[in-house]
């Protein structure tokens, strides 16, 4: 055995294929990067074209949306108002709701009684938003506001939207905020049992307020998915573009405008066009801001224990 | 203390071993975290070199930066030369890959692949590219030779996450002998497994050695003393400024000279128990 | 008696019924109010679940697999809407399945987490995760413009919209099964002298099989139930033949809920809602499949 013999044994060769094929994956996860630039370029180009005609001013302060008729208007505030309340009364069903069973989850329930009830929440994120939105209109809308509760509203409106909507997010915000309860260290539990604090007390004072912001960062994320939701409003909230000014009231969102908008044949590059995007691309900028604002939270609390 | 029967009569052995595998002046860091300093070491072709000392003083990263596998942690650096038949295997041509093929690698918790026995031995030669006759005459010639033959000779197409954990240790020796390496390092190999279990391990060891280097980190000192032909003392060394404690090589000899007569204080402070 | 007294007070006390025990009322309120949380949530569902199978029962028949949309309800079928589904949900598999994983092996096994475009891509993932799914409809329906194609109604064109949406859960989902993989099996593979991708290929990726396919279904059953970027796509269309490829026209079970939901008879309301139960039984049995896949494989180290 000798060495000079051995020389160059170890050295490696060229592996071309491998190469490529970590290339190639390279590429897939770079993918994603241009979906998000293709997303920006798609809303941000038609609605330059969109501001060349109607001033930002009009756009963000006028109460008067009607794109379509003769003598046309572009105020999207009707869309946002539509938006604001489903949003809201969305969340005042699933932030309570969602929050009481995250608590029931975290801080009371037996791991079995855990593993029974967590796929129901599951299912409920589950369904289509489609047959949400059908339950909605023909069950809540038609049957329980107008028929049982008798309530002065017409074939929709904003609350019964909103509250399916509420519905809806009730597992984002439950399995998020449960998240969160359960990363809060065992040792505050049992300091607070010691001191002789119950357990409705220990939550409440203890557990709730360490944990508060994942609870912040589930809600806000709750906020997201109800702003850019389309089928269910697009069904129970209607589709007339006006200042929404009680629950039971019908309102289009921004979501609900640009979903019948399409349906229409409307040409490339013109103003009926470039309107869709430039809804879209409030309603991208008002979704990434939140997202945002939850995505810096969530991170905050992994560093936190 | 009768700890020398199984030892290998220090006669058969020469003095000083010829270094299929020899550390050079090896550091080894972790960022700017210095875990061994200054090594030379040679490891005896077709002998067992056991490294000892206690926890924390740098021998299984020493064994790790044997075949490259600290290439895999981010930031790990080593200096000076590692040389496998003279090369050195941190030379700037040399791919850990082909390093990796013929100084092999057992792990202290048995690592199976969730596939079939017959199929984590057939891993190695499949990726290595070998040119492989007849695949059963191999994985039967490597089950053999890790004494597991007769264990799993009619369940070769089961999950191999079924066996027990020496059989899943020596199963991965199998799989290591299969791409036919010439060094085994083997990290703690039995610290996971039983006392019969460790003594199957140990016994197929012997048999090993007659056609592979062996280098192993164990910190059973019995074990040394019954496998190893030659053994290599290790201590942490601890910065005052810093507390950084770094692995230097105290002392290197025949097992038996080094159980019996050690040379230096902190060697035999460790062996009679007084120390670790 | 005095000691009896005090004992008393004791005993009532660790009965937990004084003022701020586990038994007083204020906590016992609170518990129940709690219940009345999750319950609430189980009656929503139970409540949809049975008024749209009454609503729909009536249509829940062969009718709906056999017969196409039609001006009457009682001669209309969701037929082309059900192929169309199963083309589009096949369109998107293949092309989010292959990407997804790819992309998740690039930043679970290949990327350095130091590099700044590696941690961009990270945050970016996180957020396309959460774009309303319009707006992919709108990405789809520029690229389009673009690429001057003028007819939007094509399988390929929806399917490539839901790719798009569901990429992000897909990437998350794999990532999640290749990082349950032990590194020691990476290891016990690079050490016999395997090169990494082959370690990945033939030994990383396997064993993260059963996560990535529990991942990968739910994600599709995701797609199945998506109406909104469809719509922007021509989705909704009068279908009169069956879809038959990727570049066939097509409609959906959603969009064909949300149009026969839309309608002012009660016999398209019907039809909605024997489709919706239709999906729903769809989409149960494909997380039933992944649950099973998720069960079963659990664990194994």
């Amino acid at each position: 055995m000798t060495t000079t013999a051995f020389r160059g044994q170890l050295e490696g060769r060229p592996r071309p294929a491998e190469a490529a094929v970590r290339l190639l994956f390279r590429v897939a996860a770079a993918a994603t990067v241009v979906i998000t630039i293709g997303i920006v370029l798609a809303l941000v180009i038609p609605s330059i074209g969109f501001f060349a005609e109607v001033p930002i001013v009009e756009f963000l302060f006028g109460t008067r949306w009607a794109p379509r008729f003769a003598d046309a208007s572009f105020g999207v505030l009707p869309l946002v108002t539509a938006t604001l309340w489903t949003t809201l009364i969305a969340l005042l069903f699933a932030v309570p709701l969602g929050l009481g069973a995250a608590v029931l989850l975290s801080e009371y329930a037996h791991w079995r009684v855990r593993k029974v009830l967590k796929p129901v929440l599951e299912v409920l994120a589950g369904i289509p938003t489609v047959v949400y939105g059908y339950f909605a209109v023909q069950f809540i809308q038609a049957t329980v506001l107008k028929d049982w509760l008798q309530l002065q509203t017409g074939s929709f409106s904003v609350l019964a939207a909103g509250f399916v909507m509420g519905v809806m997010i009730i597992p984002t915000i439950a399995s998020i905020s449960e998240d969160a309860l359960s990363a809060v260290p065992n040792a505050l539990r049992q300091g607070s049992a010691a001191l002789g604090a119950n357990r409705m007390q220990t939550t409440l004072r203890v557990i709730f307020p360490a944990a508060i912001s994942g609870i912040v960062a589930a809600v806000i994320l709750g906020v997201s998915r109800a702003v850019g939701e389309t089928m269910i409003v697009a069904l129970a909230a209607g589709q007339q573009a006006r200042l929404v000014a009680g629950p039971l009231e019908a309102g289009q969102t921004m979501t609900a405008f640009i979903a019948q908008a399409a349906l229409g044949d409307s040409v490339v590059g013109s103003l009926e066009y470039d309107t869709l995007f430039a809804v879209g691309l409030l309603l991208f900028i008002i979704t990434l801001a939140v997202n945002f604002v939850s995505i810096s939270i969530v991170r905050r609390v992994r560093k936190a224990y | 203390m009768v700890i020398h029967t199984a030892v290998r009569t220090g006669a058969s052995l020469p003095d000083r071993p010829y270094g299929q595998l020899e550390c050079e002046h090896v550091d080894v860091y972790y960022g700017s975290f210095r875990a061994v300093t200054d090594v030379s070491l040679p490891f005896g072709i077709h002998e067992v070199t056991a490294l000892i000392g206690p926890s924390g003083c740098g021998k299984s990263t020493l064994l790790r930066s044997l075949n490259r596998m600290n290439d895999l942690i981010d930031g790990a650096r080593v200096d000076g030369r590692v040389t496998f038949m003279g090369e050195d295997i941190y030379g700037k041509r040399v791919d850990a890959i082909e390093v990796r093929r013929r100084i092999g690698m057992v792990f202290q918790k048995p690592n199976p692949f969730p596939k079939s026995i017959y199929d984590n031995i057939a891993y190695g030669p499949r990726v290595n590219g070998m040119r492989v006759d007849d695949m059963g005459d191999l994985v039967e010639e490597a089950l053999t030779k890790a004494a597991l033959w007769d264990e799993v000779k009619d369940k070769l197409k089961q999950s191999a996450l079924g066996l027990s954990g020496g059989q899943q240790q020596r199963l991965c020796i199998a799989r290591t002998i299969a791409v036919k390496p010439d060094v085994i390092l083997m990290d703690e190999p039995c610290s996971a497994l039983d006392p019969i279990a460790t003594a199957k391990i140990e016994d197929l060891m012997h048999e090993l050695r007659d056609e592979y280097t062996i280098v192993i980190v164990t910190h059973n000192m019995q074990q040394a003393a019954r496998v190893a032909d030659r053994t290599a003392f290790f201590t942490a060394q601890v910065d005052e400024t810093s507390g950084d404690r770094t692995g230097v090589l105290v002392e290197f000899g025949k097992t038996a000279q080094i159980f019996e007569n050690p040379q230096d204080q902190r060697t035999e402070d460790y062996i009679s128990g007084r120390f670790g | 008696m005095a000691t009896y007294g005090i004992g008393r007070v004791v005993e009532r006390t660790l009965e937990g019924r004084a003022r701020g025990g586990e038994h007083s009322l204020r906590p016992l309120l609170f518990l129940g109010a709690l219940w009345f949380c999750l319950f609430f949530a189980l009656l929503f569902l139970v409540v949809l679940v049975a008024t749209t199978l009454l609503d729909g029962a009536a249509r829940l028949d062969l009718r709906l697999f056999t017969e196409f949309p039609a001006s009457a309800p009682e001669r209309a079928g969701a037929r082309p809407a059900i192929l169309g589904s199963l083309w589009v949900i096949l369109a998107t598999a293949i092309m989010a399945i292959p990407l997804g994983i790819a992309a998740a092996v690039h930043l679970e096994e290949f990327s350095n987490q130091k590099n700044w475009f590696n941690r961009f891509i990270e945050v970016n993932i996180q957020n396309l995760a959460a774009i309303p799914s319009i707006v992919y409809g709108m990405l789809t329906l520029s690229a389009l413009a673009l690429l001057g194609i003028a007819n939007k109604n094509m399988v390929w064109v929806g399917a490539l919209a839901l790719a798009m949406l569901i990429l992000p859960v897909i990437i998350i989902a794999t990532r999640e099964a290749l990082r349950a993989v032990p590194l020691e099996i990476r290891q016990g593979s690079l050490a016999l002298g395997a090169t990494p991708l082959q370690t990945t290929l033939r030994n990383t990726l396997p064993a993260a099989i059963p996560g990535i396919a529990t991942g990968t279904i739910l994600a599709l059953s995701r797609a199945l139930g998506e109406a909104a970027p469809l719509l922007l796509l021509g989705g909704l269309v009068y279908l009169t033949f069956d879809p038959n490829g990727f570049a066939s026209g097509y409609t959906t079970m959603p969009i064909q809920i949300f149009n026969w939901t839309g309608r002012p008879q009660d016999g398209f309301h019907e039809l909605a809602a024997a489709t919706s139960i239709l999906l729903l039984v769809l989409l149960v049995a494909m997380n039933a499949v992944a649950i099973v896949i998720r069960n079963k494989f659990q664990k194994r180290w």
